[in-house]
């Protein structure tokens, strides 16, 4: 095989028109599905954000394998003191790649950030209606409210400045969304009448610049010599599109593959004791949880809530449903989230107690509650109707009557988003790994309107207030201090019952070297070697 | 003959309007709108939702969205896909030469081993050839393909290392899609060694697809083959002195061919639907994938288009199959 990937090198170089040194590396990535398109201001799915991400650079960008924010195409950049405006300073000699349709004359400017945030903002651009015009990232994030103007001071500066202060701007503009597109493409395709090129044939200033993709395929790419940072280890990636995980991994079983991405749980083991493959695991930047609906009976009691935090049994739940890929939750947060509070008591498996305060709160005969499952597997909750059939056998013990419901997947979001429930499992992946995108999309007031992703639709002042609050300043060790007081209040007022965070699995063969795991879920494969 | 032709193309209108209906209908019954599918956790304000359900004509009756539907298919627009905004019939041309890749292999495969199979299985009626045909093609036939797929790479792939796991060509090469039929792009590409990577690719899907045919085109060359041999003309072949190849060859096998090709005929059918799973399992980037993509997606048009093509070529199929009958026997013949 290592020949069979040798030779794939030299193939993919003529296929390209280039030469690559004999000994020519390629790394193949299983991916798992096809993309939408190569933009990722304009698609949603993790699959098309690791299509694009070799392909593109941000400002500022978010480290690899971590959720630190670091400079990217912005090599530094000073924040107003009242902290509503943003001045970067902008790389110099960064090259644009090449396509057969498409030379760059010049470096990368300023005009290059106004065309990749103005094609997003303004309805009156030329790419604003291109390839759909649907820009979900940037309105969910906030973008067109936030965003007072975004100016060129000279080529090499940009200042974009804010109707209010919001401290996780600079890991917004870190998230895949706002990768920065080259504007002279943008005209060029616009003057040969084919604008959708630009998103089905991507030019940007990343790690590997596209070559080709062949839809349901493959998609290939080659490291760009001109990359602005740290040169490539490997010369071609390959992503060979395989959808379904068994015969991926039996595609990185034969060598076929280097690295795949999620493995069947049921496949973990055998991995781990796979002397070729190298099992990795992460704890994921995600939630799941059971909220409760505080806006109804009886859960406008915060002693019911606690009582049920304390009637069901935790760790009964993550050694049957999550069999070692998952770890319990105690705080909304996940660990890996800096602030994420571990002085945090978590209430113990007590159903005696639980029964107690139950009586206690007027209910010493329980009560009757539905209890939602997601009808699909997720990242942070692999069985929610296993989950909810042991919530249901622990409750019952309490005498509290708890039906199982489930809805198709849209209609489920779509009702527990309005408030349909008593109790409702769900779950949270972060965006950019800021504690404000957990706590206040999650939890916060502005969330628990109907149809918001609050869905234990509570609004609670003291917590509301300590998270905009953070909000509000750009001071980091200060931010934290509001969030850690914040996960207190939401512990004693317990909306929900959290369940767990779940933990990533990433196989990948022993020879590749250095490969690390997003807490995004992205597979970043900028800086990746292969040893032969 | 012409008469036979146009009879039998009229019956294809209403088949048409069922399947344009039902596939029209059936994915709207499915909750959840491509929207919505989209929207994940975070959820969708209800004003954005209205406004991306108008843009896309969602909010409309669904009557209204049907003729209007109806009307751009005469016309020859299937739309355009709701996810990837390409047209659909210009992806479905682009993936479906891989399907048919597939398909005819798969159906050469149940061919060329299924019809003599069937024909020793008769000839040797009773004798342990025969029921070990009969036994193997049962099996072949209850496989579940999924299961079956897994197994095959399993044991070639992984553990012998002799055929690839998945895809159509080796990643080491890349060919330019000319016709879209790898078999053909690559010998028409100038790069040694890569028909020879995509027969390989081939092998196992043909295999696991051809499966299912290959038993029953077994079972029923067997079974008309038995009944024919037991007619009075072959007796009174056989009583003429003819040789018992000329007898079976000719005698036989032209008759008994005519249920055996009906079958056929109704296997493509069967063999697009298995390619949906197949596809899935070997990446194979053909319709079925694409299909199955669309319904999780609830990409409308993708699914209706794609359902309406399929269906199209499905019919057309049975269309040639009734009237390869009159060529195979002259008592057939249409519209005398």
């Amino acid at each position: 095989m290592k020949t069979a990937l040798r030779g794939a090198a030299v193939g993919l170089a003529l296929a390209a028109g280039f030469t690559f040194p004999v000994a020519a590396k390629t790394l193949v990535f299983c991916s798992e599905g096809s993309p939408e398109n190569f933009n990722p201001q304009i698609n949603t799915t993790g699959t098309s954000f690791d299509a694009a991400e070799p392909v593109f650079s941000n400002l500022v960008e978010f480290e690899r394998g971590s959720t630190e924010v670091v400079p990217g195409l912005a090599e530094s950049w000073e924040v107003s003191e009242d902290g509503k405006t943003y001045t970067f300073n902008l790389r110099k000699g960064v090259k644009f790649h090449g396509n057969q349709n498409f030379t760059p004359t010049r470096d990368f400017n300023a005009d290059d950030v106004l065309f990749t945030f103005n094609r997003m903002w303004k309805e009156d651009h030329p790419y604003h209606n291109v390839s759909g015009g649907e820009y979900d990232y940037f309105n969910d994030m906030g973008m067109p409210d936030l965003l007072e103007s975004v100016e060129k001071v000279d080529d090499h500066t940009v200042r974009i400045t804010l109707k209010r202060v919001e401290a996780p701007f600079l890991a917004n503009l870190a998230m895949a969304f706002a990768a920065v597109h080259s504007a002279e493409y943008g005209e060029t395709m616009l003057e040969k009448g084919t604008p959708e090129r630009v998103d089905q044939e991507p030019i940007g200033t990343g790690p590997f610049q596209f070559v080709n993709y062949q839809k349901d395929a493959v998609i290939r790419y080659r490291a760009f010599p001109e990359f602005w940072g740290e040169p490539q280890k490997i010369d071609t990636l390959v992503y060979s599109i395989t959808p379904d995980a068994s015969v991926r991994y039996a595609k990185l079983q034969a060598g076929e593959c280097h690295v795949m991405p999620y493995p069947n749980p049921a496949d973990v083991e055998a991995m781990r004791n796979d002397p070729n493959i190298n099992l990795m695991s992460r704890e994921g930047l995600n939630v799941g949880y059971l909220a409760f609906n505080t806006q109804k009976e009886p859960f406008t009691d915060k002693r019911v809530r606690q009582a049920l935090n304390m009637a069901i049994d935790k760790q009964a739940i993550i050694d049957t449903v999550y069999q070692g890929a998952g770890v319990k939750a105690h705080n909304p947060l996940p660990p890996t989230i800096w602030s994420y509070n571990e002085e945090v008591e978590p209430y113990p498996y007590d159903p005696e107690k639980a029964r107690q305060m139950l009586a206690d709160a007027g209910y010493p005969d329980g009560f009757e509650a539905d209890i939602w499952a997601m009808p699909v597997q997720r990242p942070y909750n692999p069985n929610a109707q296993r989950i909810a059939e042991m919530v249901q056998a622990d409750l019952a013990k309490l005498g509290i009557k708890a039906n199982v419901v489930s809805y198709e997947w849209g209609e489920y979001r779509k009702r527990a988003q309005a408030g349909e429930h008593l109790m409702a499992q769900l779950g949270w992946t972060g965006d950019n790994g800021d504690p404000d995108n957990f706590l206040n999309v999650l939890l916060g007031c502005d969330a628990s309107r109907e149809g918001g992703s609050n869905i234990a639709k509570w609004c609670y002042e003291p917590f509301d207030s300590l998270i905009q609050q953070a909000r509000q300043i750009t001071d980091r060790e200060k931010r934290a201090e509001l969030y850690r007081e914040a996960q207190e209040i939401f512990h004693e007022e317990a909306p929900w019952f959290p369940i767990a965070h779940s933990v990533w699995f990433q196989p990948v063969r022993k020879e590749v070297v250095d490969f690390r795991i997003s807490p995004f879920g992205r597979h970043v494969f900028e800086g990746v070697d292969i040893q032969e | 003959m012409l008469r036979f032709i146009l009879s039998r193309s009229a019956l294809v209108i209403p088949t048409f309007l069922g399947v344009t209906f039902l596939s029209f209908f059936l994915i709207r019954l499915v909750p959840g709108d491509p929207i919505e599918v989209r929207v994940g956790e975070r959820g969708i304000s209800p004003e954005r939702l209205a406004q991306l359900r108008h843009e896309l004509g969602l909010d409309r009756p669904l009557w209204v969205q049907f003729f209007d539907y109806i009307g751009d298919v005469l016309s020859g627009n299937l739309g355009v896909s709701v996810v990837t905004k390409t047209p659909v019939l210009q992806e479905f041309l682009a993936l479906f030469p891989a399907t048919i890749e597939l398909s005819v292999c798969a159906m050469l495969f149940a061919v060329v081993l299924g019809l003599p199979a069937g024909v020793i299985a008769a000839v040797r009626r009773g004798t342990t050839v025969d029921h070990t045909v009969m036994g193997v093609s049962l099996t072949g036939y209850s496989m579940p393909i999924f299961w079956w797929a897994l197994l095959l790479i399993l044991l070639f792939s992984v553990n012998l290392g002799w055929t690839p796991v998945s895809g159509r060509l080796s990643v080491m090469y890349w060919v330019e899609p000319v016709t879209g039929f790898m078999l053909i792009d690559t010998l028409l590409s100038d790069e040694p060694g890569a028909f020879a990577s995509a027969v390989r690719h081939l092998v196992l899907p043909t295999v696991v697809l051809g499966t299912i045919p290959l038993a029953v085109v077994a079972r029923m060359t067997r079974s008309s083959m038995l009944e024919v041999l037991g007619e009075d003309y072959i007796r009174t072949a056989r009583a003429k002195g003819l040789s018992g190849i000329r007898v079976v060859g000719l005698h036989a096998l032209r008759n008994a061919l005519i249920p055996v090709v009906t079958v056929i005929g109704l296997q493509v059918g069967v063999l697009l639907a298995g390619a949906i799973l197949t596809e899935t399992i070997f990446s194979w980037p053909g319709v079925g994938k694409w299909l199955i993509e669309s319904i999780n997606r609830r990409d409308y048009p993708v699914l209706q288009g794609g359902i309406l093509l399929i269906a199209t070529l499905v019919m057309a199929v049975n269309l040639i199959v009734d009237l390869l009958y009159g060529a195979l026997n002259p008592r057939i013949r249409h519209g005398r």
